[in-house]
């Protein structure tokens, strides 16, 4: 396949009278790993959300994969785009254990040996075979987002939206889960897309990033750009000050814009 | 740093379960002045419940107990319910992390705050408003009067922020014990809330515990930092000098934050020693 994995024109979300997504367009190349960041309201989940075909509603152009999601979101869609959520504590049914949480998927999708994809896949994100018959309650944070991303693996896609992966997550936890998406990336030739408030979380997992406010993409960067502080926009600017602790001096160039509730 | 405002000693908190004992702050003590004291560390670490310990906000089952355990030469042990009431509050206050938790749904924000003012004064109610705008105007509410009317709900996450330090400034603490004050908030909203509480503990001279996982902001922030494991302090050490941390966890986790200008590549990721959960 030549051309862009991800590719999205002019995609426009509205839910009522806001506009939650505004024109956005960007692309992502196979094997690439992109951000898109943005503080929260900016739309950045929105774009994800119509990606993993979550939300139909909505104008513009959108492809993954050469599918055009315009037109029914096909079953081997979703085998080749997976979704990881922010929290593991929310996102993985309490009353399933872990085997039954992937079965579940190969079941849906009529997978051939689950049991030996089962296995195959916890060992992946580094689960050894006695995790397999527990539940959420009995794993910690970090082993509850590698079975969350071990249930977007076992379809074997080429692509993993992961939304805010390790925001939920301890920082040492954080540091367990980023390791593992690269070597996960290496390893499969996975295209990511990474949607996440945290810069530095994007300077560690991505080439190129796009700066999401207020439905709008304000800038588009590689990711070196961004590690030497050289946006061409102010506001990624703020956000880069910002992330790197406090500073009573920034404070003041930093606008208030939140003002009106 | 002369006089002490607030001295721990051996702080323990337990929470005696059906099936078993949890043992979440074990043996804690410090010492602060009216300086900007952190406490990091991560989940299960012990240190939001160090803070409530403080102003006697653990709920039930737990149970406090500590050798020492005094604000401004008051035993906090031996204070009746009432007493310690009067005490928090008015001389203690703290802010949450989620204002949307912390505020009264059905109450406008002015009423809130104002009544938070009459409770620890004898204020009549249009000294209370009066004093409740200025506080509106000092964490930097642009419209006070209009602010005064909204319902929680109305206003943003960083103005819900500001309305809670509002709130608990306005009886005049001398401690302020603020736990993750800004982790619900995006990051350059962040820096503008840190701001207003930097500069209120500064004008008024209050000691403040500054709870947070994130070691960045607490290092950048604070003036000292306590940094706690398993319900223990592991490391104290002066903020500005974090980088040279000597335990083996702080570095650890130092090492295990991304950092936007470092090139990509694997985190080193933090091996947990089992003696760390034993005497420091």
């Amino acid at each position: 396949m030549t051309g862009p994995v991800i590719s999205v024109r002019d995609l426009t979300v509205r839910f009522g009278a806001s506009v939650a997504v505004d024109s956005a367009t960007f692309s992502v190349g196979k094997g690439e790993s992109f951000g898109l960041v943005g503080e929260s309201g900016s739309g950045k989940t929105t774009v994800l959300r119509v990606l993993a075909g979550l939300i139909r509603d909505w104008t513009g152009a959108a492809s993954v994969a050469g599918h055009d999601l315009k037109r029914q979101r096909p079953r081997s869609l979703a085998r080749m785009a997976q979704l990881v959520f922010q929290d593991p504590y929310a996102s993985l049914h309490p009353l399933h254990t872990v085997d039954r949480v992937l079965g579940e998927v190969a079941a849906i999708h009529r997978l051939d040996n689950p049991n030996e994809r089962i296995e195959a896949v916890l060992l992946a994100v580094g689960l050894g075979p006695e995790f397999r018959f527990r539940f959420p309650h009995q794993l910690s944070g970090g082993q509850r987002q590698r079975v969350a991303v071990a249930r977007a693996l076992i379809l074997e896609p080429t692509i993993l939206l992961l939304d805010e992966p390790t925001s939920a997550l301890d920082v040492s936890v954080q540091a367990e889960i980023l390791n593992l998406l690269r070597r996960l990336r290496a390893e499969r030739g996975l295209t990511l897309l990474l949607v996440t408030h945290n810069l530095a979380v994007v300077a560690n997992l991505c080439e190129r990033l796009a700066v999401m406010r207020r439905g709008r993409i304000v800038e588009t960067m590689d990711a070196e750009r961004l590690r030497r502080a050289e946006p061409e926009q102010a506001y990624t600017r703020q956000l880069i000050l910002a992330s790197r602790g406090y500073d009573r001096a920034n404070a003041a160039e930093i606008a208030f814009e939140t003002e009106v509730g | 740093m002369t006089d002490a405002l607030l001295t721990i000693e051996d702080l323990h908190v337990r929470f005696d379960l059906p099936t078993r004992q949890v043992h979440a702050v074990r043996g804690v003590s410090f010492s602060m002045g009216r300086e900007k004291l952190g406490i990091v560390g991560e989940s299960g670490s012990g240190k939001s419940l160090t803070g409530r310990a403080i102003i006697g906000q653990v709920a039930k089952p737990g149970v406090v107990t500590a050798t020492r355990l005094e604000f401004d030469g008051i035993d906090l042990r031996t204070l009746d319910k009432a007493a310690r009431r009067k005490l928090t509050g008015r001389r203690i206050g703290m802010i949450m992390q989620d204002p949307k938790f912390s505020l009264n749904p059905v109450m406008t924000v002015g009423k809130q705050i104002a009544e938070a003012y009459r409770v620890h004064s004898n204020a009549s109610a249009a000294e209370a408003k009066k004093r409740t705008l200025d506080m509106l105007a000092a964490v930097r509410i642009r419209e006070p009067e209009r602010v005064w009317g909204l319902y929680p709900h109305e206003v943003s996450g960083g103005m819900g922020q500001r309305i809670m330090i509002a709130m608990m400034l306005i009886p005049e603490p001398d401690l302020l014990i603020a736990d993750e004050p800004t982790s619900a908030l995006d990051v350059t909203v962040q820096t503008q809330v840190l701001a207003i509480i930097d500069d209120l503990v500064s004008q008024r001279g209050m000691g403040l515990i500054f709870i947070s996982h994130d070691l960045n902001l607490v290092a950048s922030f604070c003036d000292r930092v306590l940094v706690m494991y398993g319900g223990r302090i592991v490391e104290t050490c002066r903020a500005s000098e974090l980088d040279r941390a000597q335990h083996p966890y702080t570095r650890g986790l130092l090492a295990a934050l991304p950092r936007i200008d470092a090139p990509p590549g694997d985190l080193p990721v933090l091996r947990r020693d089992p003696a760390w959960m034993g005497e420091p």
